[in-house]
């Protein structure tokens, strides 16, 4: 019978499927980090239960780290608490850490894949909702709670109910300077903020296969976004290039069987979704998000909806309270919005790919004097090649702060938090009421809106600015 | 984890859709290594006017005293959505909720609830709409029977689903990781024939 990619994927690593249980699947990747797995080490010790695969489990500190200091303290007592549990429990588990200044250390779904950890055919999980970010390798990859956290610690597997499969097609070619977070927050926007609750989401078309491996994983990352367990890609010979050589990634003849087997993981051509959606790439500009959602989104050359735009009730209140804590009026020109803040960072958009563009806009210019704007790598690795790149200085030069690696901004978990008020042009992925800080306001934008926004005080329509756009 | 076999318990109306659990449970309050202590700050900016939590904002609904016994939580669509941090069910069953019914709830959210004991009710969004009705007429006591999948008001019955796994393994309390260590051969035999690149 004709199968789907995730079909695949599921019937690879079912263990047991009984009528009267949920399924029992195999997790071949466990990745940990400080905040969501001290519970569940916890209950683990609590049970005298062992670790059963630490070789299979990695740990990095990213959540609540200081971006300024590599000094454990620097995030405060809360956060070094939870660090050094983490350096505790890994230490008595024997689970590998990457630690506060280590070569490797990194937000954790930026140091997965480039580190090689994160390959094809695995199904890869994470406390932490936006493990999405994985399946841009055709992994089957999603987030966690701590008890899941604490079962795949003691049986290596979970208990998974079998998700509805959705097909997304962009197809076509996107316009020069229009970037994969475009892409993403344009199918978002479609799709409504739960329109694939209950789904595997696989993207395809041209203007998928076409992204880069950096790409693909700004398009996967954000399909919690519309409530999709998982986003896939299917792997192909850009993933099979960009994964070669990795530290983790399988070596000699290990790596011609792994590519062997990669190549069959594609939804046969005759295979049948639960539901298919399809958006022509030339029809998709700059996406802007205005609201509390990541769905609330529209692009840069629009203005802020009103109310009656909305048919659907709970929509038109959504729009309402939106609306009332963004302090925004329907209308308003989305280039008339002056921001304060910028935030370049991310799991979502902060690879070195996501940095030369957003250098690309910032070189030669200068951050207006009426924001502050910093640029957060993601990972050591990252840090290390944007600064032997020079784009480091570039950022430096143009007024941007640069910052140590960290999940940052996006959470607000250490010190990088907005106050009351602030407007924050955020290439993270949640615009959610006080999400990068009480009583801010965070717009979702790609990376190169966001270096362009710095420097104007303002959205800005990128096509009437004069740089060089990635893709283009 | 408790089980749970009937809950009876006075509802109180959240009428908000989307609402994620960063709302749930901010940030600033995850720092802790315990699974208990997030009760208190449950929707911590829509509950307190200040920042230490001593000021309550006397518009939300859960501040409001005819509600300060609620057990049951009605609530919007898509409930649960955004971070997969389980501290936001810890805080909803440390607050006091056994029950939560929504017309749907975000994936990982509503495993979480499962996992912890903390019951996820779906109803279609009519009878959402008219519990909301309801409860905002005038105080509301539900019963909820998990084993016949009733929700049951003075006047009225709504029927839910759950898989039958999910719901043995509320009514029991099963310790999941024990149960699945149960089955250890059958993890094993997988691991012996896995692909040696996997």
């Amino acid at each position: 019978m004709a199968s789907t990619l995730y079909e695949k994927l599921w019937q690879n690593h079912i263990i047991e499927e009984k009528a009267d249980e949920t399924p029992l699947i195999f997790v071949d990747r466990h990745l940990i980090h400080e905040v969501t797995s001290p519970q569940a080490f916890a209950n683990l010790k609590f049970h005298n239960r062992a670790l059963r695969h630490p070789e299979r489990t990695i740990a990095t500190m990213d959540h609540n780290i200081s971006t300024r200091s590599i000094e454990i303290n620097a995030a405060g007592e809360g956060a070094a608490n939870q660090l050094r549990t983490l350096e505790k429990n890994c230490k008595e588990f024997g689970v590998e850490l990457f630690g506060m200044g280590h070569k490797n250390q990194g937000v954790v779904h930026v140091m997965g894949p480039e580190l090689g950890l994160t390959l094809p055919g695995t199904v890869i999980v994470c406390g932490d909702s936006h493990t999405a970010t994985h399946g841009a390798f055709g992994a089957l990859a999603f987030g966690i709670g701590t008890s899941e956290v604490e079962h795949v610690f003691a049986t290596q597997t979970l208990r998974q109910t079998k998700a509805k499969t959705m097909r997304i097609e962009v197809k076509g070619q996107v316009a020069a300077g229009i970037s994969a977070k475009d892409i993403i927050l344009a199918i978002i926007g479609k799709t409504g903020s739960a329109g694939a609750t209950g789904y595997v989401v696989e993207y395809c078309g041209e203007a998928i296969e076409r992204l880069t491996m950096e790409e693909r994983m700004t398009v996967c990352n954000m399909s919690i976004e519309f409530g999709a367990k998982a986003g896939l890609i299917a792997p192909d010979e850009t993933t099979f290039a960009y994964l070669k050589g990795r530290d983790y990634s399988p070596k000699g003849e290990l790596w011609e069987q792994a590519v062997t087997d990669w190549k069959q993981l594609k939804s046969d051509t005759d295979a049948t979704f639960d539901s298919y959606l399809t958006l022509e790439a030339k029809d998709i500009k700059t996406q802007v998000t205005w609201g509390t959602t990541p769905g609330q989104v529209t692009q840069v050359d629009n203005v802020i909806p009103s109310p009656e735009d909305f048919s659907d009730p709970v929509e038109r209140d959504s729009c309402v309270a939106a609306l009332k804590y963004m302090g925004l009026t329907a209308g308003t020109k989305i280039t008339d919005i002056t921001i304060n803040k910028v935030f370049i960072g991310s799991c979502t958009n902060s690879r070195i790919e996501d940095l030369r563009a957003a250098a690309a806009i910032a070189k030669g210019k200068k951050v207006s004097p009426t924001v502050d704007a910093i640029v957060v790598p993601g990972s050591y690795r990252v840090k290390a090649q944007a600064e032997a790149e020079g784009l480091a200085q570039t950022f430096i030069d143009a007024g941007f702060e640069w910052r140590l690696p960290g999940c940052s901004m996006c959470l607000g978990m250490n010190d990088d938090v907005l106050t009351e008020g602030d407007r924050c042009a955020s290439t993270s992925n949640r615009n959610f009421e006080g999400r990068q800080g009480r009583g801010s306001r965070t717009h979702l934008v790609s990376p190169e809106l966001a270096a362009a926004s710095a420097i104007a005080g303002h959205f800005v329509d990128l096509t009437t600015i004069n740089s060089p756009a990635k893709g283009a | 984890m408790e089980n749970f076999t009937q809950h009876y318990g006075l509802v109180v109306p959240l009428d908000a859709a989307n609402v994620d659990t960063d709302q749930i449970i901010p940030k600033q309050f995850l720092q802790k290594t315990t699974r208990t202590g997030f009760g208190q700050h449950l929707f911590n900016d829509w509950r307190y006017l200040d920042n230490d939590g001593k000021v309550n904002n006397p518009e939300f609904i859960l501040n409001k005293p005819e509600y300060k016994d609620a057990s049951i939580l009605l609530t919007g669509e898509n409930f649960g959505c955004g971070s997969s941090r389980e501290h936001a069910p810890w805080a909803l069953q440390e607050y006091g909720f056994k029950v939560i019914i929504a017309p749907s709830f975000a994936d990982i959210f509503y495993a979480n609830c499962i996992n912890i004991g903390v019951l996820p009710i779906t109803l279609t969004a009519a009878e959402i709409t008219e519990l909301f009705k309801q409860s905002k007429d005038s105080l509301q006591h539900l019963t909820v029977d998990l084993a016949t999948s009733k929700v049951k008001s003075a006047d009225k019955e709504y029927s839910f689903t759950m898989t039958p796994f999910h719901k043995y393994c509320l009514e029991n309390g099963v310790d999941s990781v024990g149960w699945t260590l149960n089955k250890i051969a059958k993890i094993e035999s997988y691991e012996a024939k896995m692909p040696a690149w996997q």
